[in-house]
Formats: structure tokens, sequence, C-alpha cells
């Protein structure tokens, strides 16, 4: 396997010195760092984050209350690993990847200690369907052969960091995990499930830079700050501004094969939001329940600390996984602030100086790490695959200054920024569209040019100029009002409220607005600029900006974002514009 | 039981004792004074040399000489069904007079967390008849809802409000309330007894009181000993239960006390760095569970230092919380009851628990509505300052218009005024109509033909 105790022999047991809080002292015991070992009688699961002479420092994944010193430890000489392989898909985890759905039936309710369970089940079967033959040679990181998982197809691979081989025996037919399933002619065995240590990225081929955006289906962040397959954003905004509601839609309607959702440190009730929903709603393009395409890892804020900050290794290793299928995975973290505050906290307990408002001094290198592992890349068996990468951050009262959205935006590439404001007047989503940005713009252009419309990008260039006008506008119409603003720019004012109102604002809990594809967007925004140069022209022929304003077509342009069948309405509403404009400038 | 007599250290709260037996971390501990009193407290870190005990009372007559005996287990709260009508010290202790509680359970008051996949999901709608909660700010059975206030201003009035008034419309269950008060003063804590009593609400009601002059490290342990009760009544007895939780900044200071008294590194503003996870373990004791009957609703209290959202307090709570309530001065000083504003209010619950069948339909339509309008129309009182009201367009006249509107007749109620949902969309939709029905942008056509008050009756006159 590739996960080895690092000393086969019988390790030695240490003994427990002091407690306090999730950190605690063993000597003389025998680890390695991110050994994971076994904390006092009831063995509860730890990791070894510290080695000073004799002692031994192990932060423990479960509450440590009522442990004595002189308890036992013992090391099991593996590193935090997780089980990948079939059953993964439609799981809902804890940070340490045990099932929380097997936890109750264990323990009740209630997150009690010192209860392991399996990540995966040993005891299901599954049909596995071999794609290699006897005398194949095999690669590491190949694909043996397939199993039907949920709609979706698992791909049992070699393991990628194994020596290549020639294949002398591939079974066909139902076998649990742990089953062989193929024999190498060196003689090495190999069952489907594989471990893998979760601080240690899983090995590539090749990483590429992406080229096609990660359709989320949400018209601000397709239509203007759009993300691309592999790439990397983060969602920084205080609190109520709609971070997890964002999370959540993308988890719902971005267009990626495989969704790894990561409650690190957040609410209770909202997991449990995730967990009803998600199995009630369809995938918009293949119809199957979203579900089935979700892994769920859900470490809520009370939950302890230690397995918070594991939460985030185990959810991307997982999407690793897929991605080495040839799978397009999209993640979401929700908050990797949370996770940040984790490694504070061990940090603090570990008596380590600390960096800017207590932070250890190695937060920037393990974001960079954790946000380096996204990317689209071509896997160890040739194929295309990518993890893209969204991760919120909750800055203490909304100062995007503190650390974690500084070190986050120095590494990702789509900055959307929430904003307290917007979200005061029930602006969603409320992202800010002066101070966001993409940088993957350039890269997309082709995809847009050939997937929607030749006019797309010369249309999202013309809503970011109105917007930013609107802003400088703005600034005056505070100091001396708009009836003050020369006639064309009251015109500018009503186009931006359009864009806002019509394009930029969208409906999450809407049946029809919460997902609006592509083609759309396009025709929506379209549609607003075949008003706006009406309106200018009109302008410029004399008719007043209160008359254009006063349209009645544009009233009905709003209600476009809740018809499915939206074309003949939209239709209608042009046609009575022009009529309109007609009429008016007739009349001047 | 063993008495040790090694204490080496007396710091603030904290003691610390040298050469014991191994000792448990969160063992309760009894210091044993000279003249016999004993006083409790709790290990925070143990090792085989030394253990630091975290006194919960004041440290006042403990010396070298005083013995400490460990327990040898963690701090349990006996729970029993009289608790019901019972006023107990932040402590625990009975201190109405009447007897000790007979426990019929005796349970852990860390309280382990409710496994995310065991939680049911919270949809009850809770009509608490004050219009800015439930028409802009829902509250749903299991969730927790903080009031953010500040010095000086009314709510205390608003949580007895909502105690009083909080029912689920079509059911007869009445919540059962516990009430944790930690470092008020006798004042304020007689201003909610009163109430209870005024009321009947004392007789389903579970009081714990560690006032102002009570031990600050007592505080600590108050609102999980409430919380324990709480669960206790929720997931056993199947009550729904409404946990008062005042006042939580004096609850942080004691968490900072303590840190530094331990010497720790501090976070923000000189509070733990743990302060978030400590949070969540009081604030995330609210839900409800697959297949019980019972819900733990929780309406914490907190007031923001210097009036400021972004203070590590109420920023480390709305982080955690679903949602806020946010009395404000400006209102108050206009006179306004209650103080509610409602944008920077919210309920992150609030779509659960409404819409059809369980409230109306337009509910939520409506209240982005008024929403969007307030918003707008509170912008131009800025601009109205500066330019004066005749420079302003039509449109933004009526909606500075409608801001005044909403604050005087949708905000304003009175203190014993219970309005039904019917009442609140009511009032939303008078006002409402004020605006021009082509600016009602946030509502479909249906739903204005069916409540908007000028078309539904001109519809009927046709």
């Amino acid at each position: 396997m590739e996960v080895k105790a690092k000393n086969a022999k019988e390790q030695k047991q240490g003994v427990l010195k002091r407690i306090a809080g999730p950190v605690v002292t063993a000597v003389n015991l025998d680890a390695h760092m991110y050994d994971v070992v076994k904390v006092g009688k009831e063995e509860l699961m730890g990791e070894v984050i510290k080695i000073q002479g004799d002692s031994v420092i192990i932060q423990v994944y479960e509450d440590t209350s009522g442990i004595r010193p002189g308890e036992p430890v013992s090391n099991t000489g593996l590193s935090l690993a997780v089980e990948l392989g079939p059953g993964l898909l439609t799981s809902i985890y804890d940070g340490i990847q045990r099932p929380l759905e097997v936890l109750v039936k264990k323990m009740g309710n209630f997150i009690e200690r010192g209860v392991t369970a399996p990540g995966l089940s040993h005891e299901k079967k599954w049909t596995f369907k071999p794609l290699v033959k006897a005398g194949d040679k095999v690669e590491p990181g190949a694909i043996l052969g397939e199993v039907q998982e949920t709609n979706i197809v698992h791909r049992v691979m070699l393991p990628p960091n194994v020596k290549s081989g020639v294949v002398k025996t591939i079974k066909s037919g139902d076998f649990t995990i742990d089953e062989i399933i193929c024999v190498l002619d060196d003689g090495r065995e190999y069952p489907m499930l594989q471990r893998w240590p979760v601080r240690v990225p899983r090995p590539v081929r090749e990483k590429k830079n992406p080229t096609i955006p990660l359709i989320t289906g949400q018209r601000i962040l397709d239509g203007l700050f759009p993300i691309a397959k592999g790439g990397t954003a983060a969602i920084p905004g205080p609190f109520g501004s709609g971070k997890t509601v964002t999370q959540q839609q993308l988890a719902k309607w971005s267009d990626a094969e495989i969704v790894v959702y990561i409650g690190c440190g957040e609410r209770g009730n909202e997991m449990t939001e995730v967990l009803t929903e998600f199995p009630h709603l369809e995938d918009p393009k293949s119809g199957k329940p979203l579900m089935e395409r979700t892994v769920l890892i859900a470490n809520t804020s009370n939950m302890p600390v230690a397995a918070r900050e594991a939460s985030v290794y185990t959810g991307i290793t997982i999407a690793e996984y897929f991605r080495d299928m040839g799978y397009d995975v999209s993640l979401m973290a929700d908050s990797t602030s949370r996770w940040a505050e984790a490694m504070r906290e061990i940090s603090s307990r570990l008596e380590e100086m600390p960096g800017e408002e207590g932070y250890p001094a190695y937060l920037a290198a393990r974001l960079s790490e954790f946000y380096e592992r996204a990317g689209l890349v071509e896997t160890l068996n040739g194929a295309s695959g990518s993890v893209s990468v969204i991760g919120a951050v909750s800055p203490p009262g909304g100062d995007f200054s503190e650390p974690v959205t500084q070190n986050t935006l120095r590494i990702v590439k789509v900055f959307w920024a929430l904003d307290a404001k917007l979200s005061q007047r029930r602006h969603f989503p409320a992202i800010n569209w002066l101070n966001s940005y993409s940088l993957y713009l350039e890269a997309l252009q082709d995809y847009y040019d050939k997937e929607v419309s030749p006019e797309w990008n010369k249309l999202r260039s013309w809503a970011m100029e109105v917007l930013q006008k609107e802003a400088e506008l703005q600034e005056i119409v505070q100091l001396v009002g708009s009836d003050a603003l020369p006639e064309s720019e009251q015109v500018t004012i009503e186009v931006a409220r359009m864009i806002r109102e019509i394009f930029l604002q969208q409906n999450a809990y809407d049946a029809v607005d919460t997902f609006c594809d592509m083609k759309k967007q396009y025709d929506m925004m379209k549609a607003i600029k075949t008003f706006a140069d009406l309106a200018y022209a009109a302008q410029l022929a004399g008719v007043s900006p209160a008359q254009i304003i006063g349209v009645k077509a544009k009233n009905e342009l709003p209600q476009i974002k809740f018809i499915k069948d939206y074309k003949p309405e939209l239709a209608k509403i042009e046609k009575q514009m022009d009529a309109e404009f007609n009429t008016l400038r007739s009349a001047a | 039981m063993k008495e040790y007599r090694t204490i080496s250290k007396i710091a603030g709260p904290l003691v610390f004792v040298e050469k014991t037996e191994p000792v448990a971390y969160q063992e309760l501990v009894n210091i044993v004074l000279y003249d016999g009193t004993i006083k409790r407290g709790q290990v925070l870190d143990t090792s085989d040399d030394l253990v630091v005990v975290q006194i919960f009372e004041t440290t006042t007559g403990i010396g070298k000489d005083s013995g400490v005996r460990f327990t040898g287990e963690t701090i349990k709260m006996p729970v029993g069904k009289d608790m019901l009508g019972r006023i107990l010290s932040g402590g625990g202790k009975p201190i109405d007079g009447g007897p000790e509680i007979v426990p019929e359970k005796r349970l852990d008051i860390t309280g382990a967390a409710i496994n995310p996949y065991a939680r049911g999901m919270p949809a009850d709608f809770i009509q608490t008849g004050i219009s800015t909660i439930d028409g802009t700010n829902t509250l749903v059975r299991g969730q927790k809802l903080p009031i953010f206030s500040a010095a000086g201003l009314p709510h205390n009035n608003v949580a007895l409000q909502i105690a009083r008034q909080a029912k689920v419309p079509g059911s007869t269950e009445t919540f059962a309330v516990v009430f944790a008060a930690m470092g008020i003063t006798k004042e304020e804590a007689n201003y909610f007894m009163q109430d209870f009593e005024r009321t009947g609400a004392l007789e389903r009601a579970v009081v714990f009181l560690n006032l102002a002059d009570d031990p600050a490290v007592e505080r600590i342990i108050t609102p999980r000993l409430a919380l324990t009760t709480a669960e206790y009544l929720a997931f056993e007895l199947g009550m729904h239960v409404l946990v008062i939780l005042t006042d939580m900044t004096n609850y942080c200071e004691a968490l900072r006390q303590i840190g530094a008294a331990r010497e720790e590194v501090p976070g923000r503003r000189g509070y733990p760095g743990y302060m978030y996870t400590d949070h969540a373990c009081i604030y995330e004791r609210a839900g409800m569970i697959k297949g019980k009957k019972g819900s733990v609703t929780q309406i914490p209290i907190l007031t923001m230092p210097g009036d400021d959202i972004t203070h590590p307090i109420p920023d480390l709570t709305g982080y955690i919380t679903e949602g806020q309530i946010v009395v404000n001065r400006d209102l108050h000083r206009k006179g306004i009851y209650p103080p509610i504003n409602v944008l920077p209010s919210l309920s992150r619950l609030m779509n659960l628990g409404i819409g059809k069948g369980k409230t109306r339909e337009d509910h939520k339509k409506v209240s982005d509505q008024m929403y969007a309008g307030y918003a707008e129309g509170n912008d131009l009182r800025g601009l109205v300052a500066i330019v004066g009201k005749d420079a302003l367009s039509e449109r933004d006249r009526l909606l500075l218009e409608f801001a005044d509107l909403f604050e005087s007749r949708f905000v304003r109620q009175g203190y014993d005024e219970d309005r039904s949902i019917e009442d609140t969309l009511t009032i939303g939709w008078d006002i409402l109509s004020t605006l021009p029905v082509e600016q009602l942008t946030r509502i479909d056509r249906d739903l204005i033909n069916k409540y908007h008050p000028k078309i539904k009756t001109s519809a009927k006159k046709e």
C-alpha cells in the first residue's frame, strides 16, 4: 500500500505527561512528524505536531476532558490518511473522514469520542469491470477498470506512487474494496481501495493553464468575474453578506462533474440544510440528483478544533483522487478563516512565536500550499482533469486588510468581494462589482467567442464601463442631486440601474432564476444594451431623460428572470421598447 | 478522598497545585479553606508535576494552607423535571429558598456536539408578534438569533416581549424559557423576574442568576448549565425551549480575565484566540434532532462596546449565529419602540420558515421589497440634508416618505402589542402601496394583483 508504517517493528508505548485542551504531551514515544497516534485509554485519535527532546506534542482530534497524565499513548506509525475508493460519493464525513451517518448509528445523536469508523464501507460489494487485460503493461495511476458508483463512473486506478508492471491476472465481478482485483507479474496485489496521506499532494504528469470557464449559472460570476476550471477563487465578506449562500449556489449549479463541499468550522444548521436539500435537487444537465456527484465534509464550529484543521486536507485529497480519474472537480471550503483560526489556536497552545494578529508565521505558506493543489492537469494516465478551489474567507469586522484575506488574495486568481452594504439592501448576490476581479478573462476569451457569442466580450466590457461610470456619477449625485447631471449622464445612471437590478441581482430561492445559463445571460445583457442604444439615440433626438425613464417596456424586463422559456416574452418586450421609443422620438 | 496541601501559586482566579497523582483534564476540584468553606474549581492544565485549577468564585481566603480535593469527575449538572419554576445561582445552586433539585440525571455540562447528520432542519415559524422580526427577520424553532444592542438601549424589553409572545401559530404548545443572567445588575434581574411573575411565565421557566457582584469566573459555567438544562428539557422531555442568555459581553470579559491570568498569547483586543471555538460551543447548542420532539432556540443578548458591530464580541458571534437583530440608538432617540434597525439585521433561517403553508406566499418578496425601499430611502436622507427636498425627483421623494412610513408604521409598535403575521404583512403592503406599482420590481405580478391594496380593490370593483 502507499501508506507504509515507518517502523514495521512493534511500536513502543508512550506515556501522557501533560494535557491542556486539544494539545497533549507524551514521553517515551518513538514518533515521526505527523504520525497518527492513539491517546489515552479511550484511544482518542491524534497527530504528532512537534517533537522536542523526549517529549512528543500531539494534537488530539477529539475532546480531551477526563484524560489523565500517565495514560498510555501508542503510535500507529502511519500518517493521517483517507480511504479512497468506491463509496465516497454521497457520503458525509467529519474532518478526519469518519462517516457521520455511521457515527449516528454507533453513538447516537451527539458526537461522543473514542469511536472510530472507516471512511468507506468494507462490506459493500461493487461490480468491477476491468479495462485492462492480462499481459497489459500498467503505469502508476493507470486505470484498471471501472465501477458504476452512482450515475458517476468510478475509475479504479493503480496507486500513483508504485512501480509500473505487467498485469498477470485481473478479475471481473462483485468485490468489496478490500478484495484483490489485480495481480501484477511480480506478485504485487491490488484491491480497489487506496489510502493516501492527506498532507501530501497526489502526483500528476503536468500542470496546465486553464482555458475553460467553470459555468456556475450565477450571472455576476459567469458574466463579469468568471473562474476557470482548475482555477482558484476567494469569497471574502463580513458575516451576513452571503458567503455561504454563494458557496452553496456554486456547489449546486457549477458544471463540475464532482463537487467536494467542506463545511469547516461553520454552523450545524447550515450543514443540515445542505444535507436535507441536496438529495432533492437535480443537476440541470443530467437531471440526476445533485447529491450523487457530491462529497460533503462537515466539521462544525463546535466539533474538535484539530479535526477542523485536518478537514481541509481531507477534502482536497478526495478532490485530487477524482481529478486523477479525469474528472472536473470543484471544491468549496467554507470557511478558510476558521481553518486559519484552528491553526492559530493550535499554534498558541504550542506557545509558538506568533506572527500577525496571533496567526502562526507559517499561515501564508499553508494557504498557498493548499490553493496550489488546485489546477488543470494531465493526470498520470494521460487524461485531463481539474480541481477548482473556491475558498470563503470570513474577515473579522469585514476588514479585508487582515492576514487571512491578504495572504489568500496573493495566491488566488479570482476575487469575489462581498459587500455588507449590498446585502443590507437585499442586493443578492452581494458581490461588489467594483472591487471584484478575475484574472482569467483573457484566457477565457476564446471560449466565450466560440461558445456564447463573438459579441460577448464586448458586451461585458461595456457593462463594466457603465458600472464604473455610474460609481463616478454617484459621487456627484450625492453632492448636487441627480437633476443637476447632464441629460446623457442621467440616462447612464438609469442604464446602470438596469444592469444592477436586472442582470446582477439574482434570486437564489427562485426556481428559475437560481440558475441562468450563458445563452440567457447573453440575451439579457443584450436586451439592456439595446435599451441603452435606443435611449442615447432618443436623448440626442431631444427626448427628455424623464420620458426615457418612463418607458414602460423596460419595467417588464426584470420579469424575464423568472420565466423559463423567456424568448417569446423577451421578443415582445424588445418590440414594445422599439415602438415606445419611436413614438417618443417622433413627438420630440 | 485525598486532600493535597501543595498549592504553590495563586494568581487571579487560578490556583497552581504541585505533586499530585494523575488528575484528569477538566476535572471538578473542591478547595477547602481553613474555616471549612468549600470553593469549586476546574482543571485547566494537568501534568505530572503541576496542575492548574480555575476557581469559579473569588480566591479570597485561599492560601498555601488550603486543602485541594480532586473529585475524579468532570462538572455535572443535576437535572430533573421539577426544575421548571426554579431560580438557581449562576453556579446551579437553588437560591429561591426551595429544596435542592431532585436529580433524575446528572449531565456533563460541556455538552457534546450534535452530529450534523442527526440534526433536524429548523422550519417552524415562531411568531414573536414583533413586525421587524416576524416580517423581515423571521425566527424559527431551533435557531440561534442574538440581539446586538448597546448600553442604554431597551434590549431587555425586546427579549421579554419575545419570551412573552413567542408561539408557533396553529400549535398549542408553549415555550419553556431558560433564562441565564451573566453579570447583570440586581435591578435588571428584578425587572426580568417581575415580568416573568406578572405574566405567569415563571412557572415554565428555569432561571440562572449570576449577578454583577457574583464571581466573574462563575459566568464561564452559567451558560453551560443553562444549556445543559435546556437540552434536557428539549431532547429528553420533548419541550420547545427558548434560551435567553444575557449579557454575553460579560461572559467574554470573564473569558479574557482567565486568559490573562494564564498568561496566554492574546488575540484581538486581548480576548483569547480560542474565543470563536468557545462561543461556538455555546451557540451551537441550539437546534433540533431528527426524530425528537423538542427544540432549543437561543436568543443571546450582547451589548456592543461603543456601539461597534466590528468589535470582536459581536463579530465572532455574528459568524456563528444564524443572523442578528440589531437594536439601534438613532431609532431609540426618535422614540421608536422596538428600535430595531432592519438593515444590518438578518435571519439566515428565515427562508426555511416562511412562504406558502408556513406564513404566506408573498412574505419573502414583501420583505425584500421593503428592505430595498427602506435602504434607498434611508440613503436619500443624507442627500436631502445637503440639497433639500425640492431637488429630489418624484421617485426619490416617494422613497424618502416610504422610509419614514416604514419606521413609524412598520417598526413602531407597543410593548404589549402582539401582531399576527397577517397584520404585519398587511402593514407591509399598506406602506408599499405608497410607491408606484412599477417600482415594486421584487414582487411578481401575480402577487401584486392578489395582495396590493389599491389593485386588489380596483380589480374587485370591475
